[in-house]
């Protein structure tokens, strides 16, 4: 992974002292509340329900043992001793004492992390897959063109003021594992018919209150031209996108606004100027940076491996969560395997400072000190070998990081919800629970199949429920809790956005609904079909007409927004 | 007389930001003697009257709203002793980009002021971008304010105080 020099270091450090004046001023009373609002967002700290809301990047998804454990002990000492993993590379801790951010800050620095531009109105962290450099589809390894992009984005001095928040994502290729389709702007690798290496470039994804997929604005980009492309776009922003409505401010609106074609048309133009400019990146700094992400000291193993093999065999529950946590590697003996943070009844995406020490030292043991977090909120140890994994496997499992659900349904992703979020409408994390309750046996979540089950407390759509096969939004209604439920949604390339099937429901309801329409599913599917496949075929009706028995009628009656 | 940053150094200053009441037509604008910043639309109502004044040894001073497009200065910009761009709320992120095509594409050589709700928590960003001269908000220090030009020794990206990006730069 990117290993700091002096000068990145540098810099961090800078920042935490700059924002450690910046709280005392505030404390001082000589930094008015809505000054400072911004200044700290941008150094990632909400003022939330209950305290304040800390949220610390992971750029890219990639972390290492260290930094990880630094995690755990800043969660132990400064929080309750956990954090939760969101589905944009970030760990949140909901109980800081705002005081003691810029120590915590200054501790992070110290094993090269940050919480910049991790909220606010600029160019936040950035996304990308989390099996980059080991994903045996990949055009190429998007992690040295994300860190690039990280490098170029934090501090700029243009777009730190900018409409609203901006985020990018990077996909190593056509399977686009990094959702480009729901950011702001995305970045898909890919070669043209002279293989050359260079990018395919969307904009204006976003989900919140008007969720839009975005769109290609170029189809081919050189890679020598990632930064100044990006900041013809972000400069077309930053002066032509609306600022007199915070629900209008995203460049998706603008998009839509110009058209595509006009938009696009305006970025040429405003590139044009600057195109081969200094900003032009140069086959020494992409090697510079491609040399951090070289491939990790494998050794030379076979395809199989026989203890392996026998353990598949003899151990059934062991076979099970390989079928659904071990994910294929480029490298013959190797495996990706994901550990799951979503043990039934807690809270999807939350990890203790126990866990997360258990997690390092596996990664230390099994994976040469490397990690990822995932949008679908879980973490991968990207490099296992196949011999290791029957006592990674047992060894993880006593740390409660086994659940063997990658890609079913009780695989939720969900935001904190009302529980901890100032911004929800509603719980989220109960409704999870009762989900995972309805199909906890292994078996019947099995039988479902893959199915991207997603929950989000309000509009804001943090669980990314727009884009879940399933998705499940809480409303607020005259004080009550009621969720809207929407179907055929879809992420990656083949990217849709889900429609709302009827009435909100209330919290008690919503399992029963789910349980139903996957009941229609599982009626009316054809061999080899999704969830997402069956809905497609046949559309919402029959879904929608079986969704509501025997769901209370006053419930029926409210409607969503 | 106020006090502004410039070049690094905490000046008197003797410009007058001229600001238009809410109804009146800049046509209509009576524009005071001496050294007086105008708003975009004044100058455009009144550019033949404020180009004698130049031509009679009086600095011309003009200052953009945050919608405003530069380019609407352009045959004249060279003209311009000061241009100020105004930031009504330090959130409001346009004149970033207005400086950097003042600064860049226009070629504007002359000062490069920021008015408004000018705070020393921006004042490192804005330097960076093109400004020279900061009008920090009153109620605010303008010391502490010019202590914030050297938050960061070293930065990643081009712009207009530093072209080249670091990448450019790096010993080989």
């Amino acid at each position: 992974m990117y290993q700091y020099d002096e000068v990145d270091r540098r810099i961090v450090k800078e920042r935490v002292a700059q924002f450690r004046d910046q709280t005392r001023r505030f404390l001082a009373g000589d930094l008015g509340a809505d000054e400072f609002r911004i200044l700290r967002l941008q150094n990632g700290l909400y003022i939330q329900r209950h305290a304040p809301m800390f949220r610390i990047a992971v750029p890219y998804g990639v972390l290492s043992s260290q930094q990880l454990r630094k995690l755990a002990d800043i969660a132990t000492r400064y929080d309750k001793g956990y954090g939760h993993f969101t589905t944009r590379h970030n760990l949140q801790l909901n109980w800081p004492k705002l005081e003691d951010v810029p120590q915590m800050l200054d501790e992070l620095a110290d094993v090269d992390m940050h919480a910049i531009q991790t909220s606010g109105n600029c160019i936040r962290n950035t996304s990308s897959d989390p099996l980059a450099g080991v994903a045996a589809t990949e055009v190429a390894d998007p992690r040295p063109w994300a860190e690039i992009y990280r490098q170029w984005s934090t501090f700029h001095p243009e777009f730190a003021y900018l409409p609203r928040k901006f985020k990018t994502a990077f996909a190593g290729g056509p399977d686009d594992a990094a959702n480009v389709r729901i950011h702001d702007m995305g970045f898909q690798l890919v070669k043209n018919d002279a293989d050359e290496i260079g990018f395919r470039v969307w904009v204006g994804g976003g989900l919140g209150r008007t969720p839009i997929l975005a769109v290609v604005v170029k189809d081919f980009l050189p890679w020598q031209h990632l930064l100044s492309y990006s900041e013809a776009i972000l400069r077309v922003y930053n002066r032509f996108g609306r600022r007199d409505n915070p629900y209008k401010a995203r460049i998706k609106i603008l998009v839509k606004a110009l058209g595509t074609e006009v938009f696009a048309k305006q970025v040429e133009e405003e590139w044009a100027h600057f195109k081969d400019g200094p900003a032009t990146l140069t086959e020494a700094e992409v090697a510079r940076v491609s040399a951090h992400f070289t491939a990790p000291d494998y050794q030379a193993l076979p395809a199989k491996d026989v203890q392996y093999e026998i353990a598949l065999r003899d151990d059934k529950a062991f076979a099970k969560w390989v079928a659904h946590n071990v994910h294929a590697h480029k490298v013959s003996g190797y495996a990706a395997v994901t550990l799951s943070l979503k043990a039934p009844g807690l809270a999807p995406g939350d990890a203790t400072s126990e866990q997360m020490l258990q997690v390092a030292d596996l990664a230390d043991r099994f994976g040469f000190g490397e990690l990822r977090v995932t949008q679908a909120q879980n973490l991968v140890l990207p490099d296992v070998k196949l011999a290791d994994l029957y006592l990674l496997w047992s060894q993880a499992g006593g740390a409660g990081l086994t659940t063997p659900t990658v890609g079913l349904l009780t695989d939720i992703t969900c935001c904190p919800g009302g529980d901890f979020c100032d911004l929800a409408n509603a719980r989220s994390i109960p409704v999870a629970n009762s989900i995972q309750e309805k199909f906890a046996s292994l078996e019947d979540a099995e039988d479902v199949g893959s199915l991207k089950l997603n929950i989000s407390g309000c509009m804001n759509a943090c669980g990314h429920h727009h884009v879940g096969h399933i998705g499940i939004l809480g409303v607020d209604k005259n004080d009550q809790e009621f969720y809207q439920i929407t179907l055929g949604g879809a992420w990656g390339m083949e990217a849709s956005l889900g429609k709302v099937i009827g009435p909100s429901v209330r919290a008690s309801d919503v399992a029963g609904v789910v349980e139903r329409v996957v009941g229609v599913y599982r009626n009316r599917r054809q061999t080899g079909e999704r969830f997402i496949d069956t809905y497609r075929r046949i559309g919402m009706e029959e879904f929608k007409a079986r969704a509501y028995e025997g769901v209370n009628t006053v419930a029926r009656e409210i409607d969503h927004d | 007389m106020t006090k502004i940053i410039k070049n690094g150094q905490i000046l008197k200053d003797d410009w007058l930001v001229l600001r238009v009441a809410e109804g009146q037509l800049p046509s209509e604008v009576k524009v005071p003697a001496g050294k007086v910043l105008v708003p975009l639309a004044v100058w455009l109502a009144h550019s033949d009257e404020l180009t004698q004044r130049k031509h009679h040894g009086n600095d011309l001073g003009v200052w953009l709203a945050p919608e405003d497009d530069p380019a609407a200065l352009l045959p004249h910009l060279n003209e311009f002793a000061v241009i100020a761009l105004d930031f009504p709320v330090f959130r409001d992120g346009r004149g970033y980009s207005s400086a950097v095509l003042l600064r860049t594409r226009y070629g504007f050589k002359g000062e490069l002021r920021a008015i408004g709700d000018v705070l020393k928590d921006q004042i490192f960003y804005l330097a960076r971008v093109g400004f020279d001269a900061f009008a920090v908000r009153e109620d605010k220090s303008i010391e502490d304010a010019l202590a914030s030009l050297k938050d960061f020794s070293e930065v990643y990206q081009g712009a207009t105080d530093q072209p080249l990006p670091y990448f450019r730069r790096r010993a080989a």
